[in-house]
């Protein structure tokens, strides 16, 4: 049975492909079959991110419209042996994806015997992000502590709760978590932003990650290596945990305090 | 950080977006599962109410309910005085 979660959020640039990409591979050095799929049809980026955009042969329209096979489109990943990505189409067809079609593949990766397919949404709440999440068991909602991405993840709460096919059939809808990501601790001692506590007491949701403000996410990028495989990053730590926590393990929130300034610090500043 | 913010630490920004934000959410939230066409009805209605009667905008609630599996709109006017409007 594979379980399928979408990482979603509403506004765009809060970290969702970082996050996919993350998750994925974090899920798979767990040895689960895991699929990550763009559902960004005309942005693909997460091929970027996974750092496998030259093998891009056929994407995820292709294998929709049947003009490949889907194990012809899914891209192994080059260093963890149970992960696979499947690209979006660069096409401008906003049509290009169907309901149907997503529903096939999703169905044909569970039957190859993929035990987590991970969704990465694109921004928005239009029928990319709407597909996204609709076969979705559980959904990640990534969310920077910042007024414009708390409140678009709301919009996006009430489409998970009305929009997806758990929701239609009633049966417990779907799980959703919070994950706040570009998290400063020193900003939020001095008061100018909201703190993890104040995220989720607003949108009522269990936190299953705060990933640390980090230069590290913007390295990983240029890379093209998911951040989360750093060994020297505490935002890859902060992923590894919020893998444990996705997995159903019970880890403490980690790199939420800021770090303790000695006396002759605080009375003298920086 | 100088001195004087070891014993006086300002509320920052953070409180005001949270208590914006929980108004926000708590009007989206009161908002699902309504038609989407509600805002636009309501404004509507406004205007057509407003034709004959001075009203305040604040006097006129627009309510959509279920009861026993019935959709419920509901609309309820205070009309001002019962003076003719000038």
């Amino acid at each position: 049975m594979a379980e399928t979660i979408v990482v979603t959020s509403g506004k765009g640039g809060v970290g969702k492909t970082t996050t996919s990409a993350s998750l994925a591979c974090g899920i798979a050095q767990q040895g689960k079959r895991v699929a990550v799929i763009d559902f960004d049809i005309g942005l693909r980026n997460l091929d970027l991110i996974m750092g496998c955009e030259r093998r891009v042969v056929y994407d995820f329209v292709n294998v929709i419209q049947g003009d490949c096979q889907l194990k012809q489109a899914l891209i192994k990943d080059r260093r963890i042996e149970t992960l696979y990505v499947l690209a979006a189409s660069q096409t401008r067809d906003k049509d290009a994806l169907t309901l149907e079609g997503v529903r096939r593949v999703l169905e044909e990766l569970a039957a190859d015997g993929f035990e987590y397919i991970i969704c990465d949404s694109p921004a928005g709440i239009e029928k990319g992000a709407h597909l996204a999440m609709y076969f979705a068991d559980r959904a990640v909602v990534v969310v920077n502590p910042e007024v414009s991405s708390v409140r678009d993840s709301d919009r996006i709460l009430g489409l998970l709760a009305s929009k997806t096919q758990r929701a239609e059939q009633g049966n417990g809808g779907v799980k959703e978590h919070l994950l706040l990501t570009r998290y400063s601790p020193q900003r939020v001692a001095s008061g100018e932003m909201m703190s993890v506590e104040d995220v989720k007491e607003i949108l009522g949701l269990d936190v299953v990650g705060v990933v640390p403000e980090s230069t590290d996410v913007l390295q990983a990028s240029n890379a093209g290596v998911p951040v989360i495989l750093n060994a020297d990053s505490d935002a890859a730590r902060a992923y590894d945990d919020a893998v444990a926590r996705l997995l159903g393990r019970t880890v403490p929130l980690r790199f939420i305090e800021e770090p303790r300034k000695g006396l002759f610090a605080r009375l003298f500043g920086h | 950080m100088g001195l004087l913010d070891l014993f006086r630490r300002t509320p920052g920004s953070a409180s005001v977006a949270k208590e914006r934000l929980r108004i926000i959410v708590a009007q989206q939230r009161s908002a699902r599962g309504t038609p989407d066409y509600l805002p636009l009805l309501r404004r509507e209605l406004l205007e057509v109410i407003h034709k004959y009667v001075n009203v305040d905008p604040s006097e006129v609630q627009i309510n959509f309910g279920r009861e026993d599996g019935h959709e419920v709109l509901e609309l309820s006017v205070a009309l001002p005085g019962g003076r003719p409007r000038v």
